[in-house]
C-alpha cells in the first residue's frame, strides 16, 4: 500500500524534504539490529509505500506532490533531494506561482486556491496512478502562514472530493505562541475547523515544544528550521514506517481506522522516547520496561517529553466531583521498534482510567512492533493517541482568535478577498465544538 | 520567479534617497554575486537589457546561465526642477536609468503640494502614467510600488501623492509603500505644514502601507553615529563597503561612484538602507521569507492605521578598526531605543499595535526567540495582540556586517508626531497665512484644507483610543457550546 506525500507551503515542503530524507536515511542504516535478509525486506517495504522505482534511474522518487506560491523553497527542496544520492522528487510535480499569499489564508483559499486546484489535482492524479495500491494521502501544512493554511485547506478539500476512499492525514505544525505570524491565530482557526471536516485525522506537533526538545534532549545550542523539521520528522517516521501487530503489517489507513474511532474525534499527538544527541546516544542503554514507563508518564501528566515529567500525575488521584487531573483518550497506538521488542510489555497501557469511559482498553489500545531499529536508536517507543493534550493550545489559539475577532482587528484584510464574518464564525463554532468535546472526554 | 517592485522617487529628496538606494543595491548584489550573472534576486528590482537598442529590450532570466549585459533600473524618476535628475545622470548611476524614464519640469513647485498636486499632476499626469506603464510591462510579475519623497516640499507631496493615487486608480492590487520623510519643526520651508498635512490625506486614503521618516531623527543619528567613530574617521561612508570585490560587472558600476559626501548624504543613506533591508527578505534567500505583502497583512490590522515606525541596528560597523561584532543581543536591545528610531518617538513608552523584526545575516530562530522574551516584559501590547510579533529571516547580510536588525512597528506613539505636526498646521491656518498661494491654484479648493485637517484629526483620535483603550473595551466573552 502506497502513501502519496503533499507538501503545502514553505514549511510542508522544508518538512516533505526532511522525511523523505530521514526516511532514505533510515533504510541505507547499518545501524539496523537485524539479519541482513529481514533489513532487506523492511527497505523494499518502505521504498514501496513512499517511493517510486522508476527503471533506469539510479534514484528513487518520492511519492510527492509539492505547492507553493513561490518558488524558492520548492527549488531548494528538490535540489537538496538531489544531493542524497539516493532520492529525488519526481520531475513535474511542483507547482508554484511567483506570487505568496503573504500569511493571508483567504488570499490563499478564495483566489489561489480555486486557480491552483485544477493543475494541483492533476499532478495528484498523476502520482496517485503510479501507485499499485494506493491506500491515503499524508498532507502536511502549516497553521500560521497563507499559502500551507489557506491553498492547503482548498487542495484538502479537493483530494476528499477526488478520492472518497482515500484516508487523508494531515500533519499540521502548530505555529510559536508568538513571533512567527502576527494573524496566525485566525489563519489557524480558519484551517482547522475546515480540516475538521475534510481529513481524516489531525496530527498536531507544536512548535513550542519541538522547540524544547532540541535545546534540553537534543542538546542544540542554536536551534534552527532545520532542527525542528528534524524532531518532526523523527516523530512522523516513527509512527509511519512499517510495523506490524500481532497478525500482519499495519499501514497508515488501518492505523487512522484504529485511532480516530468517533468523527468528532481526530486530534492526534505523537510522543517518543528516547530522543537524545548521537553523542549521548553512544553512552546510554534503555530498558524496555524503563521506556514503557516513562511514556506512560508522558502521556498521563500530558509533557511533551521525558525530560521534567510531573510524576505526581497518578490515574488514582480524581477530585471528589469525578473530574480528572490526568490526560485520557480515545484511542492510543504504542509502536515498539528495535532489540528485543518481543520482550516490551504494555500491559501498563490496558488501564481503562487512561481511557474515556466510552470505550474500553482492549479496543482502545494497539501495540506495534518492529525489530528493525529506527534513526540509529537501538531501542525506542513512539505513542500516538487521539487525546486531549492538543486542546490546551487549541484553546489559546481559539482565544486570541476570538479576542481579535471581537475588536475587528486585521478581518478587513480577510474580507477584501471574499470571506465574510460568517465564514469565521462558523470556524469559531466549528472549534468550540471540538474543545467541548475533548473536554468531555 | 520572484516579484517585482517598482520605485517612483518624487522630487529632490526622493531622487536623491532613491539615488542612495540603488547604489547600496548594487553593492549588495555586487557582493553576494560575484560571478556577474543576472539572477532573480537582481530581477527584482533591476532589468537585464541590451542597450544597443535605442528602447532597450528586456534579456530574460536564462535560469542563471546568462550574464550580466546592461542593469536598469525598474525605477521612475519625477522631478519638477531639473537640478537633482540631471546631476544623477552626469554622475555615476547614469547607466542605471535610461532617459525613458525620467519626467522633468524646469520651474518648480514653490513649496506648493497644489501646484505639484493640481497643477503639474494635470500637466503631466498622462505622461506620468505612461512611464509607469512602461516599466509595468517589463515586470512578469509586478507586486509593489515604492513610492519616495518628501512631505514639506511642493514636488515631493503635490506630486508624490498625485503618483500614488494615479497607481491606487491603475493598479489597485499592486502594493502602495510609501516612504515620506517629514520636515522637522524648525524646517526653513514656511509652508511646509500646509504641504504635510494635505498630502497626508493622500497617504491615508491611498497607502497601504507607509514609512514616515523625520528630518530631524535623521539629523540625530548621523550626529550619533559620527560621534561614535573616532576622529580622523569622520566623513567616511556609514556602512563599510570594505570587503567588496571589484572584479565583477556590478562593481564596475560601483567603482565610479566614489565622490565627496554632500551634507544630506548619510540622511539619505539610512532612508536607503530602510528600504534595502525591508525588502531584503524579498530578493534573497532566508529560512524565514517575509514577502512585502506579509508586512501590511500583519502589521496593519485597521486599514487606516498603515503608519509604521522603524529603526535599525547597528547604525555603524567600524571600516578599518578590527573590532569585535557587536553582541547580537545588544542589536535587538538598540533597536528599541529611542536613539535608533527614524522618527522622533519613543514606542517604548507607548501602546504596540504589532511589531515585526526583520533580521538578516547569520542569527538563527533561537536569537530571535531569545530576545523576544527578553524584551517582551518591557513593552505595552494592545490587548488583543499580545502575541504580536512577526519575524523574517533573511541569510544575506547588509555588505560588511555580520547581521543587521529592522524593526517596524505599528505603535501608537506616531500619533504625537502627527500632533505636533497638526499644530503647527492649525497656527498657520488660523491666520490664513499664505493660503491664496495655494487656492489661486486650478482645482485647489479651500475644502481641501479642512478635510485634510479632518482626515488627520480622526487618525490622531483613532491611535488615541487605541492607546487609552489598550483594547479591553471591545472584547467579548467566547462563544459557548450547548451541551
Amino acid at each position: 500500500m502506497s502513501m502519496i506525500t503533499v507538501q503545502l507551503g514553505q514549511c510542508g515542503n522544508q518538512i516533505g524534504g526532511q522525511l523523505f530524507s530521514t526516511i532514505a536515511d533510515d533504510i541505507t542504516s547499518t545501524k539496523h539490529m537485524v539479519t541482513a535478509n529481514k533489513n532487506r525486506e523492511y527497505g523494499e517495504e518502505v521504498v514501496r509505500r513512499y517511493f517510486n522505482t522508476p527503471e533506469k534511474s539510479e534514484f528513487v522518487e518520492a511519492r510527492a506532490v509539492m505547492v507553493d506560491m513561490e518558488s524558492k523553497v520548492i527549488a531548494q527542496t528538490c535540489q537538496e533531494a538531489k544531493k542524497s544520492g539516493i532520492w529525488k522528487y519526481p520531475d513535474k510535480q511542483q507547482y508554484c506561482q511567483k506570487r505568496g499569499s503573504g500569511n493571508n489564508w483567504a488570499h490563499g483559499y478564495c483566489v489561489h486556491g480555486p486557480n491552483v486546484k485544477d493543475k494541483v489535482m492533476e499532478m495528484v492524479q498523476r502520482e496517485a496512478e503510479k501507485c499499485d495500491r494506493l491506500s491515503g494521502f499524508l498532507s502536511l501544512l502549516s497553521l500560521a502562514g497563507g499559502t500551507g493554511s489557506g491553498v492547503g485547506t482548498f487542495i484538502n478539500e479537493a483530494l476528499r472530493d477526488e478520492f472518497p476512499h482515500s484516508f487523508i492525514m494531515n500533519q499540521v505544525v502548530w505555529p510559536y505562541n508568538t513571533g512567527e505570524v502576527i494573524v496566525q491565530n485566525y489563519n489557524a482557526v480558519l484551517t482547522l475547523s475546515h480540516l475538521y471536516q475534510t481529513a481524516d485525522a489531525v496530527v498536531v506537533m507544536e512548535n513550542d515544544h519541538l522547540h524544547k526538545i532540541c535545546s534540553q534532549l537534543l542538546d542544540i545550542k542554536k536551534i534552527s528550521f532545520k532542527d525542528i523539521n528534524k524532531v518532526v520528522c523523527h516523530k512522523l517516521a516513527s509512527v509511519l514506517l512499517p510495523a506490524c501487530d500481532s497478525q500482519e503489517i499495519i499501514h497508515s489507513g488501518m492505523l487512522l481506522h484504529h485511532l480516530v474511532p468517533h468523527p468528532e474525534y481526530k486530534l492526534l499527538s505523537i510522543r517518543n522516547i528516547p530522543q537524545m544527541s548521537a553523542h549521548v546516544m553512544e553512552f546510554s542503554t534503555f530498558q524496555w520496561y524503563g521506556l514503557i514507563k516513562h511514556l506512560r508518564q508522558m502521556f498521563l501528566a500530558d509533557a511533551a517529553m521525558e525530560e521534567g515529567i510531573d510524576w505526581q500525575v497518578k490515574t488514582g488521584n480524581d477530585t471528589p466531583r469525578g473530574s480528572v487531573r490526568h490526560n485520557r483518550s480515545l484511542a492510543n497506538m504504542l509502536i515498539v521498534r528495535g532489540k528485543d521488542v518481543e520482550s516490551a510489555d504494555h500491559s501498563l497501557f490496558l488501564e481503562d482510567k487512561l481511557y474515556s469511559s466510552w470505550t474500553h482498553p482492549d479496543l482502545a489500545f494497539t501495540k506495534l512492533s518492529q525489530s528493525r531499529a529506527f534513526n540509529q536508536y537501538e531501542k525506542c517507543a513512539a505513542l500516538i493517541s487521539n487525546n486531549r493534550s492538543p486542546t490546551l493550545p487549541l484553546n489559546y489559539i481559539v482565544d486570541k482568535a476570538w479576542n481579535m475577532f471581537s475588536s475587528r482587528a486585521y478581518v478587513h484584510q480577510y474580507t477584501k478577498h471574499g470571506l465574510t464574518d460568517e465564514d469565521f464564525m462558523d470556524s469559531f463554532v466549528t472549534l468550540e465544538q471540538v474543545l467541548h468535546n475533548y473536554k468531555k472526554l | 520567479m520572484m516579484t517585482q517592485s517598482i520605485v517612483v522617487q518624487v522630487g529632490q529628496c526622493g531622487n536623491q534617497i532613491g539615488c542612495q538606494f540603488w547604489d547600496l543595491a548594487l553593492k549588495e548584489h555586487a557582493s553576494v554575486n560575484k560571478q556577474g550573472i543576472y539572477d532573480e534576486a537582481l530581477c527584482s528590482f533591476f532589468r537585464n537589457v541590451d542597450s544597443r537598442y535605442d528602447d532597450p529590450v528586456n534579456i530574460s532570466l536564462s535560469n542563471g546561465k546568462g550574464r550580466i549585459r546592461a542593469l536598469k533600473a525598474r525605477a521612475v524618476l519625477v522631478d519638477m526642477e531639473e537640478g537633482v535628475v540631471s546631476e544623477i545622470m552626469k554622475g555615476p548611476l547614469r547607466d542605471v536609468f535610461d532617459c525613458k524614464q525620467l519626467i522633468t519640469d524646469v520651474s518648480g513647485c514653490g513649496n506648493n503640494w497644489a501646484v505639484g498636486n493640481k497643477m503639474y499632476g494635470g500637466q503631466y499626469g498622462e505622461m506620468i502614467s505612461e512611464t509607469i506603464r512602461r516599466a509595468a510591462e517589463h515586470c512578469d510579475c509586478l507586486q509593489c510600488f515604492f513610492i519616495l519623497h518628501s512631505m514639506g516640499g511642493g514636488t515631493g507631496s503635490g506630486v508624490g501623492t498625485f503618483v500614488l493615487n494615479l497607481l491606487a486608480d491603475e493598479y489597485p492590487d499592486v502594493y502602495r509603500f510609501v516612504t515620506a520623510v517629514y520636515p522637522s519643526g524648525e524646517d526653513d520651508v514656511v509652508t511646509s505644514p500646509y504641504n504635510s498635512v494635505l498630502a497626508m490625506r493622500e497617504l491615508t486614503e491611498h497607502a497601504d502601507c507607509v514609512l514616515p521618516v523625520e528630518n530631524q531623527a535623521l539629523v540625530d543619528i548621523v550626529n550619533k553615529i559620527s560621534q561614535a567613530i573616532p576622529s580622523g574617521k569622520t566623513g567616511k561612508r556609514v556602512y563599510s563597503t570594505s570587503n567588496i570585490k571589484t572584479d565583477s560587472t556590478l562593481t564596475a558600476i560601483d567603482n565610479t561612484t566614489c565622490r565627496d559626501e554632500k551634507p544630506f548624504d548619510a540622511m539619505n543613506n539610512i532612508v536607503a538602507n530602510l528600504l534595502l533591508n525591508m525588502t531584503s527578505s524579498a530578493r534573497f534567500e532566508g529560512s524565514l521569507n517575509v514577502d512585502l505583502n506579509e508586512i501590511t497583512m500583519n502589521l496593519v490590522p485597521y486599514p487606516r492605521l498603515h503608519y509604521l515606525v522603524t529603526s535599525q541596528s547597528p547604525l555603524y560597523v567600524f571600516k578599518d578598526v578590527h573590532l569585535p561584532p557587536r553582541r547580537l543581543d545588544q542589536m535587538f536591545t538598540d533597536a528599541f531605543s529611542k536613539d535608533h528610531q527614524l522618527i522622533k518617538a519613543d514606542p517604548k513608552h507607548s501602546l504596540y499595535l504589532a511589531c515585526s523584526l526583520m533580521v538578516r545575516g547569520n542569527v538563527e530562530m533561537s536569537d530571535i526567540r531569545r530576545n523576544i522574551d527578553r524584551l517582551k516584559p518591557n513593552l505595552k501590547f494592545i490587548r488583543w495582540n499580545e502575541d504580536g510579533w512577526k519575524t523574517g529571516l533573511c541569510n544575506i547580510p547588509p555588505v560588511g556586517q555580520p547581521y543587521s536588525l529592522l524593526t517596524m512597528s505599528n505603535n501608537t506613539c506616531i500619533r504625537d508626531s502627527f500632533t505636533s505636526l497638526k499644530d503647527r498646521f492649525v497656527k498657520l491656518y488660523k491666520r490664513k497665512a499664505h493660503i491664496h498661494h495655494y487656492t489661486s491654484v486650478d482645482g485647489m479648493e479651500m475644502g481641501d484644507f479642512s478635510s485634510s485637517l479632518e482626515s488627520l484629526n480622526s487618525l490622531i483620535t483613532d491611535y488615541d483610543q487605541l492607546d487609552k483603550s489598550q483594547g479591553v473595551e471591545t472584547l467579548v466573552s467566547r462563544l459557548q457550546v450547548a451541551s
